[in-house]
């Protein structure tokens, strides 16, 4: 491989560094975007199905050019820019939603020693830039200067902190177990174990000894990312759609890529800290990349599963839930784990 | 050490130039014919009656408030979590680091008592 870019290399020179690096960004980002696209697709493919409807199946064979008219749709409708909002911030929204969402995947680990940017803090990366989102919602809201957006954004930021909260518990936990900010070294610890030896990876993955912590960031991610049953923000009921009513054409469109691809990255993450990543469920199975695909695609079913089965939270439930249940059982089963792995019964060493 | 974050400065630089440039992008291609009914806000069809940047409550103050608490406490626990196995490992100190930790968690858990009771926690 380095033999055979060696001549790419020499023609670039000096700048061959950041052309590689470039080179390797576009090959997360392209594939991210067109699993954003058919994500819709499954979306509501999956969801018509749960309904006994069929979902699109106009566009192309079986619907499968969907995304893609609805892409070309968006492109080429106006974008409108209310007079009365703060122009320069009401552009700046989108963006800001949008960047956040595609930074981390700077440091997710595909496979082993397959990651962009291999840095010792991956983990305080992660929960830096993804507490980042919240300032797009927020920034939209308030240029917008219209009061369904302000109230929704409000809601949604307020959501989001909150359950940013426990997720940061759940992370806590993982740490205290793993011993390392580094994910890719997350998911090799979790490569070994009594039910590793025995060929029953999956048993010695993360999921299992910090079940409640799973759980927590599981529910939580789906309530970080504004998805229904915790999709209050856009409840067209009470505020239309949010801080995204003001929003048309590509402007809007960043903000759907945005919460497409922090579901991807929610499920990718929960698959890496809690379902071993890229690791094998059987010894006899060799691991790869596939096995991270499968369980991020099994977390994102689980996420357009809930959307069809349970109906929306009430505002003041949700935030009950976050900050009366899901902090203090974070809170506990942070100590459990910790008193945990001073005990002799500790399985890490 | 350093370099390893060369990759995720361009990234960043990357991930804002594509929120950029569909925008720019809809921009050119779209048609682009605003007016005065266009561009006002959206309040159900009626004409807005007064500036939408009103009161709001002040439990979003306080969430706000409570989020950086606890987000601190979690950034202060980070380091300890990480070196936490070591301890165990080597014998010594662990005890005393594990404690250490436990009345820091304790006092926030004080607070977060006192939070609870108050009813900052409560949304009717």
């Amino acid at each position: 491989m380095e033999a055979m870019l060696q001549p790419v290399a020499d023609l670039f020179g000096p700048a061959w560094p950041l052309v590689w690096t470039l080179v390797k960004i576009i090959a997360i980002i392209a594939p991210l975007m067109i699993c954003v696209a058919y994500l819709t697709l499954a979306e509501r493919k999956v969801i018509g199905y749960m309904q006994v409807r069929i979902g699109p199946n106009r566009v192309g064979p079986k619907g499968l050019l969907q995304p893609i008219a609805d892409g070309v749709k968006l492109l080429l409708k106006e974008i409108v820019i209310p007079s009365g909002s703060s122009k320069g911030l009401f552009i700046v929204g989108p963006i800001l939603a949008l960047a956040p969402s595609l930074v981390a995947w700077a440091v997710v680990p595909f496979d082993d020693g397959l990651v962009l940017a291999d840095v010792n803090a991956g983990l305080l990366f992660l929960l830096a830039v993804t507490s980042l989102e919240v300032y797009g919602v927020v920034v939209a809201g308030w240029a917008s200067n219209s009061k369904y957006p302000f109230l929704g954004s409000m809601r949604a930021a307020a959501q989001m902190v909150s359950y940013e909260v426990s997720m940061g518990f759940a992370l806590i936990c993982v740490l205290l177990i793993s011993a390392s900010l580094n994910l890719s070294d997350i998911v090799v610890s979790q490569s070994s174990g009594r039910f590793a030896d025995m060929g029953l990876g999956f048993l010695s993955w993360n999921w299992l000894p910090l079940l409640p912590m799973f759980v927590v960031y599981l529910i939580s991610g789906i309530a970080e990312t504004n998805r229904a049953p915790f999709d209050v923000v856009e409840g067209e009921a009470e505020v239309v759609a949010g801080h995204m009513v003001e929003y048309s054409g590509m402007t809007f469109a960043l903000f759907f890529l945005a919460e497409y691809a922090n579901m991807i990255l929610v499920s990718i993450l929960t698959s890496v800290l809690f379902l071993g990543g890229w690791l094998s469920p059987f010894g006899f199975l060799p691991d790869g990349f596939h096995w991270l695909a499968l369980k991020t695609a099994a977390i994102l079913f689980i996420f357009l599963w809930v959307r069809a089965t349970f109906p929306r939270f009430r505002y003041d439930h949700i935030m009950r839930l976050g900050w009366k249940v899901f902090i203090p059982v974070t809170l506990v089963w942070v100590v459990v784990v910790a008193v945990w792995m001073m005990s002799p019964l500790s399985i890490w060493s | 050490m350093l370099e390893n974050y060369f990759p995720v400065l361009v990234f960043i630089l990357v991930g804002l130039g594509f929120g950029v440039a569909p925008v720019i992008l809809g921009r050119v291609l779209a048609p682009y014919r605003p007016d005065g009914e266009k561009l006002s806000p959206y309040e159900c069809g009626f004409e807005a009656f007064e500036d939408a940047r009103m009161k709001f409550d002040v439990r979003y103050y306080l969430i706000a408030i409570l989020f950086i608490l606890f987000d601190l406490e979690i950034a202060f626990l980070f380091p300890w979590a990480t070196v936490f196995q070591e301890f165990i490992a080597a014998g010594e100190l662990a005890w005393f680091v594990f404690g250490s930790v436990m009345v820091f968690l304790a006092i926030l858990v004080i607070g977060y008592i006192v939070e609870w009771k108050n009813g900052a926690l409560d949304w009717e």
